[in-house]
């Protein structure tokens, strides 16, 4: 285990060396925000759009009580989508998608030569590889998560006016109600922190990947578990530091 | 030249290469060949740098390579053509990309100049319009065609090739051959081959290193292979009937 973190650690300070080419690195980069950004904004956007609904319904479904107030669904709908189902759960599905694509393909490119070809060339096989994924990732992640808030919401407003449990009056009323600008920044941390974890335990996964076909499988999948585990610790310890 | 000394390099206690000593010269094909765990590959990592050997030295045109650290060592690798045994193109760009990624990441030349070497250098490898094709649509002999052109595009003194004839047939096996010994003297590349195929052995082998259980066991030329008495080397090179008629005819 000790081990393992060490040469994580030896990884990911290689990773973070000055790229060998600016340009090559802005190319590699824009390459990543296509390969792990901008390809998972459907995944993104129907997964919020349908979880927004179905908190604000459910929220709505669970007041009988004539004494609670109808905004409060919006509200509720508001505080889940922003401080945890965006950053935690839709960083949890990029693992998934994301983390398992970038071990597997870099797994593939070690077991196949390619890494060995990159350092035979006297390039830095960490920084070319990993740097502009981890970049990515950070740059890219807060953006689907802030969207994947604002689809949340349009998907819980959608749900509970077209099946009545509230009017868009009351619903937007409970979207403006105790509204803390920390929470946006709260969530933005956590995503950094997410996104970090998840391409550079993904990165370092496949980096190390020793063997043939089922090595790399096995590797892609150690990635999504052990990312996963970290996020949800990191959600627990970072709650706590900012939070409270 | 490269010159290997009293190299040694073992895995968890278990030794694998043994005080190996040799040169291999300039302007030859130079052959490392053995049996399959002799040793062979790791020998040529061990002189790509790949693998840190335990004692000896490797000396690049009278450069210490094995004690070179960083910059000092990227200087000498720059001067390195390397031809993985699968080809190791990468799989998400194009023969062109491929070609051109050295010259992007090492030179300062404009992509006009850059094309032009590509297609210099896919023109020596007898490559023509495959520029834009990506190498799961291209044969295995292409691939390693590509890899060769990859492997000079910044005009390499030192070049390895790590069993460039496997997985192709006989007849493309001896285009790649004769594309690296054609190469080779063209350039006045320092060439080195690990193999176990006995065609290449017997056709460019100008000097050819025999690795036994991790030792050096024969150094000649191809013709020195056919009069050798060395059981070993006989038992390998000469282990079908046919290689052994062919001896015989010697």
């Amino acid at each position: 285990m000790i081990s393992e973190v060490g040469k994580y650690l030896l990884v990911i300070f290689q990773a973070f060396k000055r790229p060998d080419k600016g340009r090559v690195f802005r190319k590699q980069l824009m390459i990543d925000f296509q390969a792990l950004g901008v390809s998972s904004i459907g995944l993104v956007a129907f997964i919020s759009l349908f979880t927004g609904g179905i908190i604000a319904l459910q929220t709505a479904y669970n007041i009988d009580n004539p004494l609670v107030p109808l905004w409060l669904i919006g509200y509720t709908t508001k505080q889940m989508m922003i401080l945890e189902f965006s950053p935690t759960i839709i960083s949890l599905i990029l693992v998934g998608k994301v983390g398992s694509s970038i071990a597997s393909e870099i797994g593939t490119m070690r077991v196949t030569q390619q890494i060995d070809a990159l350092e035979v060339m006297g390039i830095n096989p960490a920084n070319y590889l990993i740097l502009p994924k981890i970049t990515a990732a950070m740059l890219y992640n807060p953006i689907l998560i802030v969207f994947s808030m604002a689809v949340g919401l349009f998907g819980g407003w959608f749900a509970v006016v077209v099946t009545g449990q509230v009017t868009s009056v009351d619903f937007i009323d409970g979207l403006q109600s105790f509204w803390d600008p920390f929470s946006i920044t709260y969530a933005l941390i956590k995503t950094l922190v997410f996104a970090f974890i998840l391409a550079s335990v993904a990165g370092y996964k496949g980096f190390t990947v020793q063997g043939g076909s089922v090595e790399v499988g096995k590797a892609s999948t150690q990635a999504v578990v052990i990312s996963s585990i970290l996020i949800i610790v990191f959600d627990l310890i970072l709650t706590q530091m900012l939070l409270t | 030249m490269i010159e290997v000394k009293n190299i040694s390099k073992s895995f968890d206690g278990q030794q694998v290469l043994n005080n190996i000593s040799t040169t291999f010269e300039k302007g030859k094909t130079n052959l490392i060949i053995g049996q399959s765990g002799s040793g062979k590959t790791v020998l040529m990592k061990c002189c790509i740098g790949l693998l840190n050997i335990d004692e000896g030295e490797i000396n690049f045109d009278g450069r210490l390579f094995s004690n070179l650290k960083g910059k000092s060592q990227k200087v000498v690798r720059k001067e390195m053509g390397v031809l993985f045994q699968g080809g190791a193109l990468f799989d998400s760009y194009s023969v062109e990309e491929n070609v051109m990624f050295p010259l992007n990441m090492f030179t300062s030349m404009t992509l006009e100049e850059k094309r032009a070497r590509v297609n210099e250098v896919l023109l020596d490898v007898k490559l023509e319009n495959v520029n834009r094709k990506y190498p799961s649509e291209i044969s295995g002999g292409m691939i390693k065609r590509v890899a060769i052109a990859r492997a000079i595009a910044l005009n390499p003194k030192y070049l390895f090739c790590d069993e460039p004839n496997s997985g192709l047939d006989p007849k493309t096996a001896e285009v790649i051959d004769e594309l690296i010994s054609e190469l080779t003297e063209k350039f006045q590349m320092t060439t080195v081959i690990n193999t176990h195929d006995m065609n290449s052995v017997l056709q460019i082998g100008q000097k050819i290193a025999y690795i036994y259980k991790g030792q050096l066991w024969w150094e000649g030329d191809h013709q020195g292979i056919l009069n050798t008495d060395n059981k070993e080397l006989n038992d390998f090179v000469f282990s079908t009937e046919l290689t052994r008629r062919l001896k015989f005819s010697k």
